[in-house]
């Protein structure tokens, strides 16, 4: 996730899978994404960088106490990496807190439901306000997908780790999916850290590498990718170009998006 | 309607396919495309369709016949382009829904009989 990927990734919201036949017959099972407006709030930049906003208009940084500091201004520092902070979509200013509401008033922006930065190279930031558009990838470029799996809570040895459990007879009782020994005698006495058991499975964040962008809806915003991703239907994922992938020359750099209204082109 | 359901709508609208009115008991002939190299033909398939299962965009259709006195069942996804066109032959007179005891029955013990009047035009 570190690596500074060339382009912006975008933040969408799993629909659910269908199916589409291509041309040939073959039936090819796709997840729909669906973007709902994924639209940059913020930059990180390495060195402090003046802050526009959606329309475009520099915003100064307020003062950290606005009774104390009397109007001075605090002086910006920049990040140390180069991001761009995407939001997606829609949510109540009832139920975003103050400090978010802060930031999404600072950018112009409506208040979204989601907030998650991507690494960007430096020549790839986009002007805050921008929305990013569905072909923004192109039709069989790779992708990688990452979201949070499905929660499964407390799970067994067997379903975790995919154990054997223990025999249905033989003398077993009221233990057939327990996991087994977890060590040796006295000697080392205790059991290794990491051990395989029972525990927490699923909500953890997922990559999927190396899917393909099957069709894609600018109208709407939707993505067909081909093949599952991790997480329930509704929840948030992140979709970047392929790591391990050459990405199409006729993909949109820095990106394609359409800028907020009222900003200078 | 979700948004989910007015894709596979429209993927069964892009499909476009023209589907007669069939159900379990009807003989069919599905002609079915099939690609030799670089070559495309169209085969015929002919048989007792003895079961349709799903629906909207994942509808498919299982055609059973006897070839060589051997029973071939193939299932056919009904909006699939490899189905180049589908023709009712026949319309049999049946009173199940899936017709899989024809798989343990041989000769005429498997036959069905016809269906005097079509069902109202336009049931689907």
């Amino acid at each position: 996730m570190a690596q500074p990927a060339q382009r912006t990734g975008v933040l969408a919201k799993k629909l659910g899978m269908m199916r589409v036949f291509a041309e040939d017959g073959a039936h090819v099972p796709v997840t729909v994404l669906s973007l709902e407006d994924c639209q940059v709030i913020g930059r990180r930049t390495v060195e402090a960088a003046p802050f526009h906003d959606s329309t475009g208009a520099e915003v100064a940084l307020k003062p950290v106490n606005a009774k104390k500091a009397k109007g001075k201004t605090r002086e910006a520092k920049g990040d140390g990496y180069v991001a761009l902070v995407l939001g997606a979509g829609a949510a109540k200013a009832k139920n975003a807190t103050k400090a978010e509401r802060g930031q999404f008033a600072r950018a112009k922006v409506e208040v979204k439901a989601e907030v998650r930065e991507f690494r960007v190279a430096p020549d790839a930031l986009l002007p805050v306000g921008a929305k990013i558009s569905a072909d923004h990838f192109v039709i069989g470029q790779k992708v990688d997908v990452a979201g949070a799996s499905i929660g499964k809570g407390f799970a067994g040895a067997m379903k975790r780790w995919n154990f054997g459990g223990l025999r249905a007879t033989h003398g077993v009782s009221v233990s057939h999916r327990s996991h087994g020994s977890t060590g040796q005698r006295q000697d080392p006495g205790k059991v290794f850290k990491g051990k395989k058991m029972a525990g927490h499975l699923g909500d953890e964040r997922v990559t999927t590498q190396n899917l393909e962008v099957v069709r894609v809806d600018a109208e709407r915003g939707l993505i067909f990718i081909k093949g599952s991703i991790p997480g329930a239907k509704g929840s948030w994922i992140e979709v970047r170009d392929a790591v391990k992938a050459k990405l199409p020359a006729e993909a949109a750099r820095p990106g394609k998006f359409t800028a907020a209204e009222g900003a200078p082109a | 309607m979700n948004l989910l359901q007015t894709l596979e709508q429209e993927e069964v609208a892009r499909l476009g396919k023209k589907i007669p009115e069939f159900a379990a008991g009807d003989t069919l002939k599905v002609n079915v495309k099939i690609k030799e190299g670089d070559r495309e033909r169209v085969q015929a398939y002919e048989g007792v369709c003895i079961a349709r299962a799903g629906g909207g965009l994942n509808a498919n259709f299982t055609v059973r016949k006897i070839s060589f006195g051997e029973g071939v069942e193939r299932v056919f996804p009904l909006h699939s382009p490899t189905v180049d066109s589908i023709e009712v032959v026949r319309r049999g007179r049946v009173r199940r829904a899936k017709l899989y005891y024809l798989r343990d029955r041989r000769g005429k013990s498997a036959r069905i009989a016809e269906r005097a009047r079509a069902r109202d035009a336009g049931a689907e």
